[in-house]
């Protein structure tokens, strides 16, 4: 199975790799690690005339301790996973980049392109050939949605596992083109469209990722998904929770992935932690506002009825965590390893 | 618009030798090594990143050469299975996985051993636990990994004992 | 024919038993194993398939004008270069290399780009115009059985019903009507694929004098080779086929594949090498992988739980195309009654044809299905007559040389040894049931042929063949038709020369899988090549033996029948001090008796039933296995994880513990895939607005192989109990123990949360479903609710051993009587 054609650069700046996008127009893409792309590109879903590799751009895999942290969109995977200071401070995020894909994989892909990960679609990630035979799909090439057949809207899911958990930490995102550079809220960066996914324009990098000081935060993240690697999640709650010393919750974010076309916050899960210990009885009612905003839908692996059967369960998982339970057996049976 | 070049011509390290090479740029690095240098040592399994077979070492890391373009690779040092072995003598991996059934078919072998010669780099003890999660990005159809983990603990063993 | 060297002739051994490194290990661990894409000749051309997209269609025309035209294209090829249709089997000829009128899934192939590059060749296929008139789609057996027309094939048993027949012996219902209970369940399984990691790929080539050369990955060279020159329509001598090792086979490399014939016929027409290799989603469209089964179990039991007749009822989804379908078919039956005593037993099978590609043969071929619902049966049975499962099973196994009601003959059995091992080793009587909240324990049985008794084509030959050529180098070079998987067939040819001839397995050469230079073996399937290949081994070391012992006797001054060999020398068995070196023996003979070399053979004994349909099923020896499972299950997810296996398997005889271990470990592993994840599942796109019916997951990301962090650790042992049939006593370990894992984790599973799940794969949504079920008071299962009416024909009807039978069916009016 082949690559395509394509043209090659190797930018060694931000500003000239901008300049590319720019004059290239959209027929021009970015390439990190080139885990989500390559694929992509065999089975056609892509097919870029110009490749601009972000690899020899030093500043993208920086790395910066503040009132936060900074992370070069560039680092991969494996360099979030082996930090130990962010595994400290920021486990919900060290514990999602620990379950992406395989150890291989995670050596080369990016944070940055996890975090732009393509949606994801039975219908869609096949081969050229597979998708004709099924005259395509809403999202490339094709006129009907065929997970939802009356939808006017793609519904291709969100398949990254670190935006859940960088949304429930309040992470920014800093984007750069050749007209300037803007900074937002990382959960502004989406939207629920399983096409048109992010508010990122085609000329602009992605160059890095911000985190607020996590002092009095925990967080946690759970996947749900077949197998101990490789599968993206069917379903990723992600829960970060500011305790006051008397154990009363300050501020709480419950953000959910792999179940709508964009990973989201859910308020009303939040609202219901605000204020108040974590009881079983506020874990559970927490956890069933989540699970009443989960739509899962039958295009990925899984049942998709058991899949937000189980939301509210993943949920109470996460808060036990972020709770101080030990859950460890359960985290043994659920992720098949001690995250 | 340039045209796309025909062919490209770079430098690869590959297992230590500077190695000249021309090839279709659209190539990825499993693709250059299998046919434009003849390491048909390293495997395919799926061309897609799901598998593990295709896995090298780039500056001693393991990777998927399957994802990875070669146009990306030039001064990398890019380690492959036909690198492993001093001479006629095995790296402890080798003759672990030959001797202890680690090896069946041996198609996902190559994958499996790179891999595993990563991790017993920085660790000369790993765990049994260690161990899974470090492999468990190459799929194997023939061994339920048991006697897998099993070789990559004697070869680790073995280079315990072999250092002074 | 000589007789297979007895166990008892040798008691102690040099090379048998011991742990080994096996003989290709050191090329595979160091990636210099040549597998079929790693192949490459001067002046290679590449080939691409162009595929169908539509599940049932009439190729109206097909235009390839442009694809010829395009830069780098050497030739295209389309159906109309391949008149003669092939298929594995004699009764299934159905397979065409390129479809020539009618397309019959989504991946069947209809034509072929040959260029200069892989990348060339993709581009050019996007080149050819075909034409389709779409057909009704058929998408599963419900749906063949209810539409005869359009007829997915012009032959068969009628309408879309590929295969369909009835056996019973000793009358059942009677049996049934006397039973104390009579237990009846419905049970499906699920289609699975082998998933080798090798994607298949082959060379053909013109060699020097004329001559097709085609190194492929296939399990079955030989049955390749006659398809080859059928297709071909050349003479065989003028074909060679090469297996290369193959990466992995499973069954899934068994049937000869259209890319074999595409790749064949280009070369020759070319004059140039061929090569191809399928991409990943290619190989899910070739397949040949384990049939979705539907099944009916009625079981009649008396109070004490001892069996008095099964009548067992099987309806399989083929696929596209015939392939082994009408041995699967037996399969699905013909084995139930081997692991109990069985008074009485029918078995209907039914095989339908639907627009998917074609079912096939995969590790324990038809069987792992029906065993499956026999095993999960067996502890519905025990549960409801409050009896512990694995002593209920232990009062009723199979006695060594008895024939069940079918005439099978079984020889050595080890299977009490292997439930009281696995009762032992994993704690079974003091903690199950003891475990605690959503744990438990699970057990099954099984048993597996070692080689099917007749070929695949009907003829009188051996069925393997050895060759063995000494010389006074020393050099031992052993040839056979076998090919090498992964199991470690070159090391058991390997080992048991040497083993024979007293030397270091390291000094044989092995020439395996080679048409053109080795003798003729079947092939690696049914577990046949360690009992054939090797008694066939046995025999012509046997034959070299006497000529090195009658030549070394003269010269140690002894009798030719007391020399020993062993240690690469040869010794007179009464004085240790008179010995010569193995080479100096060699030589000895060489100037005694000239070159020296043996050929040996090996046919299997002519099976007891006479019985029309009474070839499928015999075996010279049968292995057997018993498995338990430990479980946890998250009652409030339906959440299965599996902490722990032990299994243990009759071998007869383990060669190389190493290897033999290895197998079951690998048997288990899959065992454990079918059972909890891996599904061949097909997407059939709303009727009304298409016919589309596509693979759901043709890929290694959907399609769930577990990974090392999803596999438990298992606890082997290796009963050894010798079977007269086998070389040294040695019993199949390839298949066998995969079969008992799937059903041992469905009773484990009901041991810990008190479900049934009647279906395979044992998904958490299936078993939360039926956790939901029991707190809503409804019976707590999940499974088939219906089994479709299918019109089985009337019974081949034969008498039990035990009720007067000759082996023969009754006939006529006679036989419809007793029916």
């Amino acid at each position: 199975m082949r690559m395509p054609w394509f043209r090659w650069h190797a930018p060694k700046s931000v500003a000239e790799a901008a300049k590319i996008l720019a004059g290239e127009g959209p027929q021009a893409m970015l390439i990190a690690g080139g885990t989500d792309l390559v694929p992509n590109m065999k089975r056609r879903h892509q097919t870029p005339q110009t490749l601009v590799s972000i690899r020899n751009v030093s500043v993208l895999k920086m790395r910066a301790n503040g009132a936060g942290l900074r992370l070069g969109a560039a680092r991969t995977l494996t360099e979030i996973v082996e930090d130990a200071d962010l595994r400290a401070k920021y486990r919900g995020l060290w514990q999602a980049a620990a379950q992406v894909a395989t150890a291989q994989l995670r050596n080369m892909g990016t944070l940055g392109g996890n975090v732009c990960l393509d949606t994801r679609c039975t219908y869609y990630n096949q081969s050229h050939e597979w998708r004709k035979a099924i005259d395509f799909c809403l999202k490339k090439d094709g006129e009907t949605c065929w997970v939802a057949t009356a939808s006017k809207r793609c519904v291709a899911v969100s398949s990254t596992d670190t935006a859940p958990a960088l949304i429930a930490l309040g992470a920014k995102v800093k984007l750069v083109s050749a007209q300037g550079e803007r900074e937002l809220a990382l959960a502004d960066l989406y939207k629920n469209d399983g096409i048109d996914y992010l508010t990122r324009r085609p000329d602009e990098i992605l160059t890095e990722i911000a985190l607020p000081d996590a002092a009095g935060w925990r967080s946690s993240y759970w996947k749900l998904r077949r197998r101990g690697s490789f599968d993206f999640p069917v379903l990723g709650v992600a829960a970060a929770v500011k305790l006051a010393p008397d154990g009363v919750v300050e501020d709480a974010r419950i953000v959910l992935g792999a179940a709508a076309s964009r990973p989201f916050l859910v308020e009303k899960a939040g609202a219901a932690l605000r204020g108040k210990r974590l009881t079983d009885e506020v874990i559970a009612a927490a956890a069933e506002a989540t699970a009443s905003r989960a739509k899962p839908m039958d295009n990925t692996d899984l049942d998709l009825y058991w899949r937000k059967e189980v939301v509210d369960d993943f949920v109470g998982y996460a808060l036990r965590e972020v709770r101080g339970d030990d859950v460890s057996a359960t985290r043994l049976r659920i992720a098949r390893q001690a995250l | 618009m340039s045209a796309v070049p025909d062919r490209v011509h770079l430098r690869l390290v590959v297992n230590g030798e500077d190695t000249p090479v021309s090839f279709a740029p659209y190539k990825t690095l499993l693709e250059v090594l299998r046919e434009d240098l003849g390491l048909t040592g390293t495997k395919h399994g799926c061309e897609l990143g799901e598998c593990g077979a295709c896995a090298v070492l780039i500056d001693g890391e393991p990777v998927l050469s399957c994802l990875e373009l070669a146009v990306q690779c030039e001064g990398r040092d890019i380690q492959t299975i036909e690198g492993l072995a001093k001479g006629t003598e095995l790296h402890p991996l080798q003759a672990a996985f030959a001797d202890l059934g680690g090896s069946q078919c041996g198609y996902c072998t190559s994958g499996m051993v790179m891999t595993a010669k990563a991790l017993l780099d920085k660790e000369s003890a790993p765990s049994r636990e260690r161990i899974k999660e470090a492999l468990s990005g190459n799929l194997c159809r023939c061994t339920g990994y048991q006697q897998i983990w099993e070789s990559v603990e004697e070869a680790a063993r073995v280079m315990r004992e072999a250092k002074p | 024919m000589n007789a297979p060297e007895r166990p008892r002739e040798k008691t102690r051994f040099d090379t048998i038993g011991k742990p080994r490194r096996r003989v290709d290990g050191r090329a595979k661990a160091i990636g210099e194993a040549r597998f079929a894409d790693d192949l490459v000749l001067p002046r290679m051309l590449h080939a691409k398939l162009a595929r169908s997209p539509h599940p049932h269609a009439i190729i109206e025309s097909i235009d390839t004008t442009r694809a010829r035209a395009h830069r780098g294209v050497h030739l295209v090829l389309t159906g109309a270069e391949f008149p003669v249709p092939y298929g594995i089997m004699p009764v299934s000829q159905d397979e065409y290399p390129l479809a020539r009128e009618r397309v019959r899934h989504v991946g069947d192939p209809v034509a072929a780009v040959i260029a200069v590059d892989e990348q060339t060749a993709t581009e050019a296929l996007q080149l050819i115009d075909v034409k389709y008139r779409p057909l009704p789609t058929i998408a599963s057996p419900e749906e063949a059985l209810a539409n005869p027309e359009p007829r997915i094939h012009d032959y068969g048993e009628r309408g879309n019903i590929h295969r369909n027949q009835s056996y019973e012996f000793g009358d059942v219902e009677e049996a049934l009507a006397q039973s104390d209970h009579v237990f009846e369940d419905l049970f499906f399984y699920e289609g699975n694929t082998h998933l080798p990691i090798e994607q298949q790929a082959s060379l053909a080539s013109v060699e020097g004098d004329g001559k097709l050369l085609l190194a492929t990955s296939t399990q079955n060279p030989h049955y390749l080779h006659r398809q080859l020159a059928r297709v071909l329509q050349m003479p065989a001598a003028r074909i060679r086929v090469i297996a290369t090792p193959n990466g992995g086979g499973f069954g899934g490399k068994c049937d000869p594949a259209n890319h074999e014939f595409v790749v064949s016929k280009a070369a020759l027409m070319l004059g140039r090498p061929v090569k191809i290799c399928l991409t990943r989603e290619e190989v899910f469209y070739q397949h040949r992988g384990r049939h979705p089964v539907l099944m009916k179990f009625r079981t009649g039991v008396t109070q004490d739980g001892r069996l008095t007749a099964t009548h067992l009822q099987t309806l399989l989804d083929g696929g596209a195309y015939g392939s082994h379908g009408p041995a699967s078919t037996f399969y699905t039956g013909v084995l139930t009654p081997v692991t109990y005593e069985l008074p009485r037993f029918k078995f209907e099978a039914c095989r339908v044809f639907t627009n998917k590609p074609a079912c096939g043969p995969k590790r324990g071929h038809g069987t792992p299905q029906p065993r499956f619902g026999q095993e999960v049966q067996l502890d519905k049975i025990a549960e409801r007559l409050g009896l512990d499962p694995a002593e209920m099973r232990l009062k009723m196994v199979t006695k060594p040389g008895s024939l069940t009601a079918s005439w099978l003959r079984i020889g050595s059995t080890g299977l009490a040894e292997c439930i009281r091992k696995v009762v032992e080793m994993s704690g079974w009587k003091e903690r199950r049931g003891r475990l605690g909240s959503g744990r438990g324990l699970g057990l099954a049985c099984s048993s597996y042929m070692c080689g099917a008794g007749v070929s695949i084509y009907w003829n009188k030959l051996p069925h393997s063949a050895v060759q063995l050529l000494l010389d006074r180098s020393g050099q031992v070079t052993v040839y056979c038709g076998a090919t090498e998987l992964g199991q470690g067939s070159d090391d058991v040819l390997a080992a048991l020369t040497a083993e024979a001839l007293g030397i270091d397995p390291g000094n044989v050469r092995c020439v395996t899988g080679d048409t053109g230079i080795t003798p003729i073996d079947l092939g690696s399937y049914s577990s046949r090549v360690t009992i054939m290949m090797g008694n066939a081994a046995l025999q012509a070391a046997g034959r070299v033996r006497e000529l090195l012992a009658a030549a070394a006797a003269e010269a140690l001054d002894t009798l030719p029948d007391r020399v020993v060999f062993s240690q690469d020398r040869v010794f007179a068995a009464d004085d240790a001090g008179k010995t010569m070196s193995f080479i100096e023996a060699i030589a000895a003979a060489e100037a005694k008796f000239g070159t020296l070399a043996a050929v040996g053979s090996y046919a299997p004994p002519k099976p007891p039933g006479k019985y029309k349909g009474a070839g499928v099923g015999p075996s010279p020896a049968y292995s057997f296995t018993a498995c338990v499972v430990e479980t946890e299950v998250d009652p409030h997810t339906g959440w299965v994880t599996v902490p722990k296996i032990w299994i243990a398997h009759d071998i007869g005889r383990a060669l190389n513990p190493v290897l033999a271990r290895g197998q079951v470990i690998g048997d288990v592993y899959m065992g454990l895939g079918e059972a909890l994840m891996e599904e061949q599942a097909f997407r059939r796109l709303p009727p009304k607005l298409s016919s589309a019916l596509v693979h759901r997951n043709p890929s290694m990301l959907d399609y769930k192989s577990p990974t090392s962090l999803d596999m438990p650790e298992v606890e082997v042992a290796l009963i050894e109990d010798p079977d007269p049939n086998c070389p040294y006593g040695a019993k199949e370990v390839g298949q066998g123990p995969l079969l008992p894992v799937m059903p041992a984790l469905a009773n484990a599973i009901h041991d810990a949360v008190g479900v049934r799940i009647d279906e395979v794969p044992i998904t958490p949504e299936k078993v939360l479903r039926a956790l939901e079920k029991r707190e809503k008071g409804e019976a707590p299962r999940v499974g088939p609710e219906s089994f479709p009416p299918v019109p089985y024909p009337q019974p081949i009807f034969v008498l039990p051993p035990w009720e007067g039978g000759d082996g023969n069916e009754l006939k006529g009016r006679e036989g419809r009587r007793a029916a």
